[in-house]
């Protein structure tokens, strides 16, 4: 690559003429696109942070050290904290499987995988109603046995792993197709165990499109709204999310309130943003690889 | 500067290795912290429809004082809101509600049916278990641009109506009955005509809203529509958020008496050993100090000297019932709002 750029960099210095004939083309093309990223993007966000300190710093803060918010902030960060692990844990596994076997049904896994990405995350919470709910499939025996899935933690916990299921998969089988297998079965011949191959082959190949995944993972799974709010029972102070305490406080007219709950997500965002951007700048050429591999298949 | 960002192969595993007990532990402490709260004081969870946030949250208050002076310990009230039927749903489902105060009887009914709660739950409270009363009025904004004034000016031409859908919403159902019955009115008891009024009140509405609070925020905070249909508290709320000078009510000539009831759901408090706390909580919305919150929060209360005391805020207005003019919700439910209902008869997505 670094012997092509010097080629690529003549060949553009001495052709200009491409970009002389359409100046205005250009300039309004770029326009647009920039109103278009203010209006859909950079306004809304501009709204919320200056809603939510629309009665002042004093008020924003109140807002936040509201036992519900601190709830909610409690529930959120206790959900990513087990579906995001799971996530991962499942993420290596299958990517390890994809990547190092050929075996039937591997193509169907693949897809199986992409599964909760096409499925609208209500019907995804809904689903769990009809497994877990009273009159559901497995209802009856968990009431029997006094058993709370839905309406509580553990349903909500589900529902989200289930949405959030593909994100750190879906960086790792690429990665891991494509870096091959030369180096574990170097290891092999050194004598390593299945184990420290592992340990110390594959997952430090993987790194860094695991912390990628693990970033679009947890973003997702803390901003959860569809799913979650199927399988919460929306108790404010209890089983509400930041993403579900905001419409509590919406509907309730704690406008102020419910912005600034929402600019907790909001900053949320913005640091996975500069992180994923951080990530992309450091690691761009593993990126692009997968990225080719992505886009190829 | 790729260094900056590289870990040592051995900070990273130890990375991930620590992440995994911490993350377990994280999701035990969660699941400990809200079982320890369980074990100290009565938990009372409360499943209620979308208007009655404001009410509740004054009510809550005021009832932990009572109990907490009555027996010494203070109780946790939870509260959840959302569109009536929903709110329903989700108790059958499984949602652990001590009691439930929804907007109709009809879906308390439909809890009543599974078994979860005992079938005269109506009559074991006063004035058929409903503490306070509503009715529809609309909401318009400042200096009644468009003259409204009765439920005939809604089906005028031009003019935006906005109510949330009975399909879903249980106030919802409340306007669509007090149009019909003004409709009535009007044709002389012909249903014929009524049939029309609401075909034309219907062509009136840009958006239906899930809920009533959907709507009632479609029209104040979005500023879609001319008149908004719906709970008398719902729109007081309305003004004295937005502060004066943005909208006003205006009370139709003839409405609907909302009797939204409340019940205790006896497996669950069986089950969470909360039948004395959620009996009493219910109990309590009759006596005078909780009546004069009713009344306070806009809702009509069912205690003379409460309801006399905010007599200003609730204009006389002709109510029919549910129970004399439709036959009461059981009839009236599929009727109105059954497939091929007359809702779905009026209603439909080419006019």
């Amino acid at each position: 690559m670094a012997v092509n750029t010097p080629a690529i960099e003549t060949y553009l210095v001495n052709t200009p003429v491409r970009e002389k004939p359409f100046p205005f083309a250009k300039l309004a093309l770029i326009t647009v696109a920039m109103l278009f990223m203010a209006l859909f993007l950079l306004l809304p966000l501009i709204v919320v942070f200056s809603e939510a300190l629309s009665a002042g710093l004093g008020e924003y803060l109140s807002a936040l050290a509201d036992p519900g918010v601190l709830s909610a902030i409690w529930m959120t960060v206790a959900i990513a904290a087990v579906a995001v692990p799971a996530n991962v844990l499942f993420g290596i596994i299958a990517s390890w499987c994809i990547a190092r076997f050929k075996f039937t049904g591997r193509e169907f896994l693949i897809t199986l995988i992409d599964l909760p990405f096409s499925i609208s995350p209500v019907v995804a919470g809904l689903l769990q109603v009809l497994l877990f709910g009273t009159t559901g499939l497995f209802g009856p025996w968990l009431s029997d046995h006094n058993i709370q899935i839905i309406f509580a933690l553990p349903g909500m916990i589900l529902a989200t792993t289930f949405v959030t299921f593909p994100f750190v998969a879906r960086e790792l089988i690429p990665l891991a197709q494509e870096q091959g297998n030369d180096e574990e079965e170097a290891a092999v011949t050194l004598g390593a165990s299945g184990l420290q191959i592992f340990w110390r082959v594959s997952l430090p190949k993987l790194r860094w499109g695991l912390l990628y995944g693990v970033l679009l993972c947890n973003a997702r799974a803390m901003g959860e709204f569809g799913a979650v709010s199927v399988v919460s029972g929306k108790v404010f102070g209890y089983t509400d999310t930041l993403s579900l305490a905001v419409e509590s406080l919406y509907d309730s007219y704690e406008i102020q309130a419910a912005f600034a709950t929402a600019s907790l997500l909001a900053m949320l965002a913005l640091v996975t943003l500069v992180l994923k951007a951080a990530l992309e700048w450091a690691h761009r050429d593993e990126l692009h690889a997968l990225k080719r591999k992505k886009a190829a298949t | 500067m790729r260094n900056a960002f590289t870990l040592s192969r051995r900070r990273a595993l130890t990375l991930a290795a620590g992440a995994a007990p911490l993350a377990a532990f994280g999701g035990l402490a969660g699941l400990g912290g809200i079982a320890a709260q369980a074990a100290d004081a009565p938990t009372l969870l409360n499943v209620s429809y979308d208007p009655t946030a404001a009410l509740y949250a004054a009510y809550d208050k005021l009832f932990a004082d009572y109990w907490t002076k009555k027996t010494g310990v203070t109780p946790v009230l939870h509260y959840s809101h959302g569109g009536s039927g929903a709110q329903a749903r989700a108790v059958i489902e499984g949602l652990q509600a001590d009691v439930v105060t929804l907007a109709l009887s009809y879906d308390i009914d439909a809890i009543a049916k599974t078994g979860l709660i005992a079938k005269n739950w109506q009559s074991r409270l006063p004035l058929n278990s409903t503490p306070y009363t509503s009715t529809i009025v609309f909401l318009v904004r400042a200096g009644n641009p468009k003259g409204i004034k009765d439920w005939d000016d809604l089906v005028k031409p031009g003019v935006q109506v906005i109510t949330p859908n009975p399909k879903t919403s249980g106030g919802a159902r409340w306007n669509v009955l007090a149009a019909w019955a003004y409709a009535l009115k009007l044709n002389n008891g012909n249903v014929d005509g009524a049939k029309t009024f609401l075909k034309a009140f219907f062509a009136n509405v840009p958006v239906l809203d899930a809920g009533a609070h959907g709507s009632t925020l479609t029209f104040t905070q979005r500023g879609i529509g001319d008149v908004l249909v719906g709970w008398e508290n719902d729109a007081h709320l309305s003004i004295k958020e937005a502060g004066p000078g943005k909208f006003e009510i205006v009370a139709p000539s003839l409405s609907i008496l909302a009797e939204p009831p409340v019940s205790i759901v006896d497996k669950n408090v069986a089950k969470h050993g909360t039948t004395e706390i959620a009996t009493e909580y219910l109990k309590y919305l009759y006596s005078p100090e909780a009546q004069d919150v009713i009344g306070a929060n806009f809702y009509r209360p069912r205690n003379k000297a409460a309801a006399a005391k905010y007599a200003s805020q609730f204009p006389n207005i002709e109510l029919v019932t549910v129970e004399k003019n439709f036959g009461g919700w059981s009839k009236a439910q599929p009727e109105f709002f059954g497939d091929g209902g007359i809702f779905d008869q009026v209603y439909s997505k080419g006019t």
